[in-house]
């Protein structure tokens, strides 16, 4: 098996027939394959992330990352647009699952696409990623230490964000939730919160809670790093997404 | 977490950002994710101007020491300083 990968930025359309950049990795090779939407973290559409893509690319996935703050304008530099969109309180739910359903409607035009599409999204990325999965067909889905899907954020935030476990009926595949035990956004306790709600729905979820680590654990430019959460969470989700996005 | 929390305030004075100097009209301080700084949190503060566009920024991520660090220095600066000589009022 060839494990030769293109990666690069393309373009594609999202909510509202928006044309918004994306970074997409796919493998070279002509067997049938899944995609995975990659939701970046908060500060945006940056290398961490884009190294995730290709490391998914590398794994047997066509991977897309959309640049979800594409709308501040092309040619301003990710940073910058993050800094903007922050500015008017983060992305919109609704725009959120219009780019994610054009980002998995991509994927599946893509030549050996097999039809299969798994989101997962890191910190504000890991509650939209259980967003998307709750309110798009998606086959496998992935939250990693993402906050306020349990609960809501304190009054005095200005973040659009509110809790998404009136949605959980409506969880439309598996999901796979990684998480550190000393985060406090979201808590363990959050997370016992999450859990109890599935289990009450019949919903399918697998979610692992790692010792000595923190919010960020996958984030390996940070201090937040923990390599053996990080090492273990990478096996828990290429097993995952093994099951849920074969042909 | 990401917390949104934002102290946006008026500036007048200028700044020297990615495409050179610019007139900077707009400052926000918050305590949030930073995009370069390798902590989780950091005291992230923008000089803008937004009638020029989201380019027109000069951004800089502090821990919490050195913000205040920063804080304290310009309270001793303008201090020492003659009173008001840096004042718009001048």
């Amino acid at each position: 098996m060839s494990d030769a990968i293109w990666a690069g930025t393309v373009g594609f359309t999202g909510h509202e027939q928006a044309e918004l950049e994306a970074y997409l990795a796919r493998p070279l090779g002509d067997r049938p394959r899944g995609g995975v939407v990659v939701i970046h973290h908060m500060p945006g559409y940056d290398e961490g992330t884009k190294e995730i893509v290709r490391r998914f690319a590398a794994g047997g996935y066509a991977a897309v990352c959309p640049n979800l703050y594409s709308r501040e304008g092309a040619g301003v530099s990710p940073d910058d647009q993050a800094a903007a969109a922050r500015a008017k309180g983060g992305v919109p739910d609704e725009q959120l699952v219009g780019d994610v359903a054009g980002a998995a409607a991509y994927l599946n035009s893509l030549d050996h696409a097999n039809g299969k599409i798994g989101v997962i999204g890191y910190c504000s990325g890991g509650r939209q990623s259980f967003l998307a999965a709750c309110s798009l067909q998606i086959d496998a889905a992935v939250d990693c230490y993402g906050a306020f899907v349990a609960a809501d954020p304190p009054a005095d935030f200005p973040l659009k964000a509110r809790s998404l476990l009136s949605r959980a009926a409506d969880l439309s595949c598996p999901l796979l939730g990684l998480f550190g035990e000393q985060d406090s956004y979201p808590a363990p306790s959050e997370v016992g919160v999450i859990e109890t709600e599935l289990d009450k729905l019949g919903k399918e979820h697998e979610f692992h809670i790692f010792p000595d680590a923190g919010h960020g654990f996958f984030s390996t430019d940070r201090a937040a790093y923990r390599p053996v959460a990080a090492v273990e969470g990478w096996k828990k989700i290429f097993a995952f997404y093994g099951r849920h996005l074969a042909a | 977490m990401c917390t949104y929390l934002t102290e946006n305030f008026e500036l007048d004075g200028a700044g020297k950002g990615a495409t050179g100097w610019f007139t900077v009209s707009q400052g926000a301080v918050y305590v949030d994710h930073p995009y370069h700084a390798t902590h989780e949190h950091t005291v992230n503060i923008d000089f803008t101007n937004p009638s020029e566009g989201p380019s027109a920024r000069v951004a800089v991520e502090l821990t919490e020491e050195s913000a205040l660090a920063l804080v304290e220095a310009i309270h001793k600066t303008l201090a020492a300083a003659p009173p008001g000589l840096a004042s718009t009022k001048r």
